[in-house]
């Protein structure tokens, strides 16, 4: 049984290694934009990256983003029929999507399926030495292994967050217009004419881009940083979906609150 | 330093959390030799090597590697220091995402603007010179412990390094791996004219192949000389090393309170 002063003193402990994680990401970011030279000089690098980050990831994003369309579909059609407004069917599923479900639902499936498999790679090359190896080399782990895997990351997310709001898309007119029988026109004009350009799809590709930004570098980060053992890995990936989950939702509401302000 | 010594090693400390694990190390390196380190497990043999490969900055004292002070250098000079070097590690190491022929390539590739058709050329000499030509299309996953242990030694000596160090080169191989992997340190550091520093503590194999042994206790040189002058040595720690006995300097047990004061200790908080 811990003392009070015992519980302070754990507490304090736990709250000092967090802030110097904190700081060791920072500089960690850091070092990678400073390293990250040779993944744009060799592109093919950076092209692989994107490649395992982002065309392996298609199917869950295809599939998820097809099935929360329809469920969007059929929940929109339920609520606004209420107030005789099916018409607006389309409105609502593509504005959810750009704005909100887009972005978000794409990184959490982005964290789970190409984050995990990043901190797995990095943490069992440091567990092989591959990574000592490298540097014992004279090359860089970080410009080598490391900067490719973010920046694979990076370009990958908004391009899957627009993949997935697409097939959202598709599958709210699925469900909306072939298998319920909203009216086609209004469905796809009432989309037209309500989501704006820069308000609603420029602000949700800086929403993925951030996310994308976040994952990539607690993915590379905490494999980077794992213990090099059989069980260190597994708790670096389980740290990298937990921590990508709750820092998507958090910066999902701070950029919510700086972009949609309810204009006039 | 004269000009016939490659690593020079003076008064070189290392502590780790406190803890003294290397404590006043003097060791040479002479040009063209190959030398051992042996000594029991934890004893500092690794964080020796890495020392003097700059992985790890030493508390005090001083590595000299041709003019270079290794602990003094910049993160950039170590690095040109580096391309000079070839390393062993104890499983290999290989990238387990490239081929054996790609990951033999990968220092030329990495640290030289060669042709493809050079890169594979040079690529199929150094697998050839371990014996793999043939597998050069292998996946490390398709390996034997032995072949990724050679595939390993073609990549450390890809860029024919000055000096190439081997962390336990000899770890989980079977007798004839093991005869493989000597024989090749040795035909590899002559034909190369390198200077070889082994981290080992197979001492049979190594009495037949090295130039010259170090032993590590306890972060300390105890012991030094020839293979002669080992097999020959009185030294209680030497003789109890190379004759796997169980008495002697170096204790089975982890040093602990005595056993009767901590199984009574047990019985009174009952």
């Amino acid at each position: 049984m811990l003392s009070p002063l015992g519980l302070v003193r754990q507490l304090g402990h736990a709250t000092v290694e967090r802030i110097w994680r904190l700081g060791f990401a920072a500089r960690f970011l850091f070092a990678i934009i400073l390293y990250s030279g040779a993944s744009f000089r060799r592109l093919g690098l950076t092209i692989r990256e994107i490649y395992v980050s982002g065309v392996l990831s298609l199917l869950i994003i295809v599939v998820s983003g097809l099935f929360v369309g329809m469920v969007l579909g059929l929940q929109g059609f339920e609520t606004l029929q209420r107030f005789g407004s099916t018409e607006a069917l389309g409105i609502m599923v593509a504005l959810s999507l750009t704005r909100e479900l887009g972005p978000v639902v794409a990184g959490l499936l982005f964290a789970s399926r190409a984050g995990s498999s990043v901190t797995a790679e990095i943490g069992l090359m440091k567990a092989t030495e591959q990574l000592k190896a490298m540097d014992m080399m004279a090359v860089n782990p970080i410009a080598r292994v490391v900067a490719p895997r973010f920046w694979g990351g990076v370009i990958s997310m908004p391009l899957l967050a627009a993949l997935f709001s697409s097939m959202g898309v598709i599958g709210g007119w699925l469900v909306g217009v072939v298998f319920i029988g909203v009216d086609e026109g209004a469905f796809w004009s009432q989309m037209q004419a309500s989501v704006d350009f820069r308000y609603d799809i420029v602000n949700g590709i800086i929403k993925s881009v951030v996310f994308g930004v976040a994952v990539s570098l607690i993915a590379v980060f905490e494999g980077y940083d794992s213990v090099p053992t059989a069980e260190g890995v597994s708790r670096a990936i389980t740290r990298t979906v937990v921590t990508s989950a709750l820092t998507i939702l958090a910066l999902d509401f701070v950029l919510t609150s700086f972009m949609f302000r309810g204009t006039s | 330093m004269p000009d016939d010594i490659l690593v020079d090693i003076e008064d070189l400390q290392f502590n780790y959390d406190g803890r003294p694990v290397l404590q006043g190390i003097n060791m040479k390196s002479p040009r063209g030799k190959v030398v051992a380190i042996m000594g029991g497990s934890g004893c500092g043999k690794t964080t020796l090597l890495r020392c003097i490969g700059g992985q790890l900055r030493p508390s005090g004292g001083r590595v000299r590697l041709e003019k270079h002070q290794v602990c003094e250098m910049s993160h950039d000079e170590l690095y040109r220091l580096r391309r000079k070097m070839g390393m062993l590690f104890q499983f290999g190491a290989l990238f387990t995402d490239m081929s054996v022929f790609d990951n033999v390539a990968f220092p030329i590739r990495e640290h030289t603007d060669l042709s493809e058709e050079m890169i594979r050329d040079l690529v199929l000499m150094k697998l050839e010179a371990v014996g793999l030509r043939g597998a050069h299309k292998l996946m490390p996953g398709e390996l034997s412990g032995g072949m990724a242990r050679r595939v390993a030694l073609a990549r450390a000596v890809a860029l024919d390094p000055m000096l190439i160090m081997y962390d336990e080169p000899f770890t989980g191989l079977d007798p004839i791996a093991l005869g493989v992997i000597g024989q090749l340190i040795r035909k590899l550091n002559d034909a190369l004219g390198a200077t070889s520093i082994m981290v080992t503590h197979d001492v049979q194999e190594s009495l037949q192949i090295v130039d010259y042994i170090y032993f590590v206790s306890n972060g300390q040189i105890v012991a030094e000389g020839t293979p002669d002058d080992i097999r020959a040595s009185r030294d209680p720690f030497v003789h109890q090393f190379v004759h796997a006995e169980v008495d002697g300097p170096v204790h089975f047990d982890y040093p602990a309170p005595a056993a009767r004061q901590e199984f009574l200790a047990g019985v009174a908080h009952a």
